[in-house]
């Protein structure tokens, strides 16, 4: 007699407080254990690529912020440097400074977001309550120097929109030196907590071949003991000039990225107190006039100034023909502009390729097997932002 | 390995399908027909000196006024050997593309996305389905005649207790600006300029 298996469909979310965001989940069930997973993405689809073909360059940036909310200035960073690519343009060694500082910040903003919720899912409430009090206090130094705490739209091709006083340079210095006891008090909370442990360790496991046929990228990858960051292994902006370690996973387990992003974060820390002794004096942003505006005191005086400022405000600056990809490291993994310029002041096409999608797309592929309860742990630890998902 | 290895390299095993090969930006581009393009990356891949083990992206280009409408590139990033390659191929609007995810597991939602964006289908796919756009869409949003603000919009009705879809009607069209020749004057300065020119 053949025995008769009975599977049980349940849905989950897309309003679920574990969703992480508007994800929506077919869970197909044997007990408790899941044998299926089919993810509905595009609940946030809101048409980024089709909008950036829209605007011109300078208003094409915004969208960018909008997409990895979290950590928004390390995605800004990856269209600025595929304009560049294909403008030609050199960056300001201050300006790349002030990159890298703020995308470190991003990093941490991101990282300490993502292990607090990851433990919220399994139970435990006071890291958030302690993470977001640094987020908020990093998100500080976004709106000292952007004017604004979340969509920062700080950087600009060639440079960052303008320059940032010595008073929050002191600041960020400050944090850098206090944080890392914050690190230490979280690890204390999280990492030997036997609760914690019992709902990660070999949760979630990805061998080191899984890992790269199924396009992980960032702590994903170097999770399962993949030694690859784009900021090592295709350094960009001033990376080259800074001394910071990648940490390596061995399990590939939910426990391991947990331990990445907790080392990662000590990282930017070093990093970022790099930046600030080397950071030198000088402008922040290219000075063609044909691609950067003019300064405010220029507007006043000089006809040309004001000449440029008009056209670049309205018609924007045009891109030479040609294709390039750039990627950055962003905090989720490898985040990649395809861009096609056909010479006019508008993309021609911005392909925007966002770690996530193939993050959640393995979600079929490491739960399967698992108990209902380790579906939460695995999508806290993929570290899914739906803006990005589904762009 | 570097770039004008890697170059050199394909072009003596792969001599037959690839139809031109260019380094630009540091990126190496390759061209192959589309029929090519399943033996291309399962090469790519499994060469042991190639070893472009991981798929980055897929993506498709929409080209109105060209005979083959579409271009499809695939991004694939080798960590040994620290290079990138895009394949590219130019297929037109009914033809199918074969399927990677037999190569790549990872092709799955990337090849649904183009799918629901362009409405290119692919062959041997297992789950061809709509992926970002909404349960029910019709049209194919990315290609260059879709308009920017879509044909429907949605909204909750307090007489039907529901979400209704309606066609979009704006208050004011999204304005498109000609920027045709902005340094050097406007469309109409420059035709005056070519008229005593020609004169």
């Amino acid at each position: 007699m053949t025995k008769q298996k009975k599977t049980m469909n349940l849905n989950f979310g897309p309003q679920h407080p574990a969703a992480h965001g508007v994800l929506r989940l077919i869970l197909e069930l044997d007990g408790e254990v899941v044998e299926k997973v089919d993810p509905h993405i595009g609940l946030l689809h809101r048409g980024t690529e089709k909008l950036i073909e829209h605007k011109t360059y300078t208003q094409a940036l915004p969208y960018f912020d909008r997409l990895d909310y979290v950590a928004p200035m390390n995605q800004e960073h990856a269209f600025a440097l595929a304009t560049e690519k294909l403008l030609k343009i050199e960056v300001p060694i201050r300006a790349q400074y002030l990159r890298v500082i703020f995308c470190e910040i991003g990093r941490i903003l991101s990282h300490l977001l993502n292990i607090t919720t990851q433990a919220l899912d399994v139970g435990a409430l006071t890291p958030s309550l302690w993470g977001f009090e640094e987020r908020e206090t990093l998100m500080t130094f976004y709106e000292r120097a952007s004017g604004s705490r979340l969509h920062a739209n700080y950087f600009r091709t060639g440079g960052v929109h303008q320059d940032i006083t010595n008073d929050l340079l002191n600041d960020i210095g400050i944090f850098s030196e206090k944080f890392p006891k914050v690190i230490d008090d979280l690890e204390n909370l999280l990492t030997d907590n036997r609760i914690f442990k019992q709902r990660n360790v070999d949760i979630g496991i990805v061998t080191k071949e899984d890992a790269l046929s199924h396009s992980f990228s960032g702590v994903m990858l170097r999770g399962s003991g993949v030694a690859w960051d784009l900021r090592k292994s295709q350094p960009y902006e001033c990376y080259k000039n800074l001394d910071f370690k990648i940490p390596v996973g061995k399990n590939g387990d939910c426990y391991d990225r947990y331990l990445c992003r907790i080392e990662e974060m000590r990282e930017s820390v070093k990093i970022i107190k790099q930046c600030l002794k080397q950071i030198p004096k000088g402008p922040i942003k290219t000075v063609d006039g044909k691609i950067s505006p003019p300064k405010k005191e220029d507007l006043k005086e000089s006809m040309e100034a004001l000449i440029h400022h008009f056209k670049l405000f309205t018609e924007g600056y045009r891109v030479p023909k040609g294709e390039v990809y750039s990627s950055v490291e962003a905090p989720k993994g490898e985040f990649g502009v395809y861009l096609i310029s056909d010479g006019s002041n508008k993309p021609y096409r911005c392909k925007i390729r966002a770690p996530g999608f193939s993050h959640l797309q393995a979600i079929d592929y490491l739960t399967k097997g698992h108990m209902l309860a380790d579906v939460p742990a695995v999508l806290g630890s993929l570290d899914i932002v739906f803006g990005e998902v589904d762009r | 390995m570097n770039l004008a290895e890697l170059n050199n390299l394909l072009n003596s095993e792969l001599t037959s399908k690839i139809k031109e090969s260019k380094e630009e930006n540091g990126e190496l581009l390759i061209n192959v027909e589309l029929t090519n393009i399943y033996s291309t990356i399962l090469f790519l891949k499994t060469d042991s000196k190639c070893k472009f083990r991981q798929l980055i992206d897929i993506l498709a280009v929409d080209f109105p006024g060209e005979e083959d409408r579409f271009k499809i590139y695939y991004l694939l990033l080798s960590h040994e050997n620290n290079i990138r390659i895009k394949i590219v191929s130019q297929i037109q609007i009914d033809s199918k593309v074969p399927s990677i995810t037999k190569i790549y597991p990872s092709a799955n939602w990337m090849e649904r996305e183009v799918f629901d964006m362009y409405g290119i289908k692919f062959k041997n796919h297992p789950d061809l389905r709509r992926i970002l756009t909404d349960y029910n869409f019709k049209g194919f949003p990315l290609r260059k005649d879709f308009p920017l603000t879509g044909f429907n919009e949605v909204r909750y009705s307090e007489k039907d207790k529901k979400v209704i879809y309606e066609p979009v009607k704006l208050e004011q069209n999204y304005r498109n600006f000609d920027f045709s020749s902005p340094w050097e004057g406007t469309k109409y300065i420059k035709e005056v300029k070519e008229k005593v020119k020609n004169d």
